[in-house]
């Protein structure tokens, strides 16, 4: 078995009339960390529900570690953690109370749980607070706590819903920084969802664009990139003269020449890296100068653009999942 | 997995699940006493107000034109009272409705936890263990119910205190009681997270909570002797488990004539929690996954 999740089909339909989820198929391979990066309600919080056993798809099913995610629920989730986009742990309970509960919610005996904890604990960094109640805890903290509470069984694939929803940059990055750890020491395939480019970007080996419950595009983060066609080159030249779009326009991997008036032109181009050298070259060869010039690398948001023809907004959520974030984002600024 | 290996682990999830609402309760010193000091009001103010031992002995109460001497009047008080209550004191009647009134209040809040745990997803997280969907509910319904039995423990000793009759008292017979009350709570409790397990809303919850309570509390022989009701409550009363819970205390704690005989109390009581408890671990197979 090459896949640690193979999903066929996957459908989910609300009510009998609302598609959440629209015949979805894609694979997830061992050690990688794919993202599922879309809008609120695009349907990547369905997706992650079904694949952790807590909705029924429609139709369609799943293999997670090559267990049937309808027909053999208890095997996918002893072999998956899940970290959810709201602040789950108890906040009457210490952090080492929470681990221990949901160890015990696995079965695993006392004596293996309670070392297990407390390595737990320390791989977040959360040694100093484990004995505080998690009421006291940051937003950073709190995440930080969901993520031990999530690989308290050693699961095989770990999934994160929104990661690092409501918390500000710094202690975002400082997530990240845990979940890089996860794949690089522990080589646990994550299956995550965002809505937040950039980490999609700094973060996924591959990248599922979602969209109104479909999969609209599939690959890396530069395959994505790659295939808006290329980089884009702005260049402003000392004096206005005819023809230096027919100069650059013969330079190889050049793709397009935009003339944008004042001796500005801008230029698409694979590599662009490469090209702006020899741009710069002809141009001098010809007796003008290049005043300026600048190299832009397509981002993911224009990516989104591309794909769905509208740039990543926040959608309306439905009422309980507007609480939950709220609930979530106002202890997330606690500090 | 082996078969005794299964058993513990279904009981250690079930026991993680209980200790943890119990925590809550006993680490916070000022919840646990606020909960025992609602008993304790009720207790005092309602079993020492509605003193209706006193319309007889301690008025000027008699027949014009008779002299009827004040010992007469004061056996037929006392008649009348027994007749009424099965005991000469309407404290120790109502001492042991109370007991059954408390484990009732108790109870209602098990359904509020759940609706609270789907809020926050802490439902979603534990649902994503192995841990039986049976359990969650069973945890719930275990720990209002060792909640509600200490409170109604609680309640005995108070009401000893405030002068109960105890001289009918027995070790068997107080062990019986909370029995009945184990039986009774353990249903009740069910039937409340049962109604609790679709919902996401703690408003709609109260609502029902509050709808149920009082009339449960006066539909049954807690607060007054159900013979004396119109027929048709006395239909209402014989389906409501809190008057068979009250009835074997009042028969095991002060030697009341019963209502029905001990065995029949005790068996419907069974039943009762038997058949909501299944019902409830069979619609959380099917409500806890959708």
């Amino acid at each position: 078995m090459s896949y640690v999740i193979d999903v066929r089909s996957l459908t989910k339909i609300y009510n009998g009339k609302v598609k959440a989820v629209d015949d979805i198929s894609f694979s997830v391979k061992e050690g990688e960390v794919f993202g599922f990066l879309g809008p609120n309600g695009a349907g990547k919080s369905t997706t992650i529900k079904m694949l952790t056993t807590l909705l029924r798809p429609t139709s369609g099913t799943a293999l997670v570690c090559g267990f049937d995610i309808v027909r053999e629920q208890n095997s996918v989730r002893r072999v998956v953690g899940v970290v959810h986009q709201e602040y789950t742990a108890d906040e009457d309970l210490t952090g080492y109370e929470n681990i221990m509960l949901i160890a015990d919610l696995y079965g695993i005996p006392r004596e293996v749980s309670k070392q297990r904890a407390l390595e737990l604990l320390k791989l977040v960094d959360l040694e100093a607070a484990a004995h505080r109640k998690v009421e006291t805890y940051s937003g950073g903290m709190r995440r930080r706590l969901e993520l031990a509470c999530g690989l308290v069984n050693h699961p095989k694939v770990l999934f994160l819903d929104e990661p690092t929803l409501g918390l500000d940059v710094q202690t975002r990055a400082a997530v990240w920084g845990y979940i890089k750890k996860l794949k690089e020491e522990l080589g646990i395939t994550i299956f995550m969802t965002t809505h937040y480019l950039e980490e999609a970007d700094s973060l996924c080996d591959r990248i599922a664009i979602i969209d109104k419950g479909k999969i609209v595009k599939i690959g890396t983060p530069d395959e994505l990139k790659a295939s808006l066609g290329g980089d884009v080159i702005e260049l402003e030249v000392d004096r206005v003269v005819e023809g230096v779009d027919g100069i650059i326009k013969g330079i190889p991997n050049v793709l397009e020449v935009k003339e944008l008036g004042n001796g500005r032109y801008r230029i698409k181009a694979k590599s662009g890296e490469e090209v702006a050298p020899l741009v710069i070259e002809a141009i001098r060869t010809r007796g003008f100068k290049v005043k300026r010039i600048s190299i832009t690398k397509p981002s993911l948001d224009e990516v989104y653009l591309e794909y769905t023809g509208r740039s990543l907004r926040e959608e309306e959520a439905d009422k309980e999942q507007l609480f939950a974030q709220r609930a979530t984002l106002r202890r997330a600024r606690m500090q | 997995m082996s078969e005794t290996e299964l058993t513990t682990s279904v009981l250690h999830g079930l026991w993680a699940l209980t200790n943890r609402e119990l925590k809550k309760w006993y680490k916070e010193p000022v919840i646990l006493l606020l909960s025992l000091i609602q008993p304790v009001v009720w207790l005092g103010l309602y079993g020492k107000s509605l003193n209706f031992g006193a319309l007889f002995t301690q008025g000027s109460f008699n027949i014009p034109g008779l002299d009827i001497p004040k010992s007469v009047l004061d056996q037929i008080a006392l008649e009348i009272m027994s007749n009424t209550f099965g005991t000469t004191d309407y404290f120790s009647f109502l001492a042991v409705g109370m007991l059954s009134f408390v484990a009732l209040f108790t109870a209602m809040f098990s359904g509020m936890s759940i609706v609270w745990d789907r809020r926050f997803g802490f439902l979603d997280k534990i649902l994503t263990t192995p841990v039986p969907r049976g359990s969650i509910v069973m945890a719930k319904v275990l720990s209002s119910t060792i909640r509600a039995l200490l409170q109604s423990a609680i309640v005995l000793v108070i009401a000893v205190l405030l002068g109960m009759d105890v001289s009918k008292f027995t070790v068997l017979g107080v062990a019986g009681t909370f029995v009945a009350l184990f039986l009774m709570v353990f249903g009740l409790s069910s039937i409340f997270v049962m109604l609790a397990l679709r919902s996401t809303n703690w408003q709609s919850q109260m609502a029902i909570m509050n709808l149920l309570n009082l009339p449960l509390l006066f539909a049954s022989n807690a607060l007054f002797p159900a013979k004396y009701m119109p027929t048709w409550l006395q239909y209402v009363v014989k389906v409501n488990p809190i008057s068979y819970a009250t009835d074997i205390g009042r028969q095991l704690l002060l030697g009341s004539p019963g209502l029905n005989t001990l065995a029949f109390d005790f068996a419907y009581l069974a039943a009762f929690a038997v058949v909501f408890s299944t019902i409830g671990i069979l619609l959380s197979w099917h409500y806890l996954t959708q």
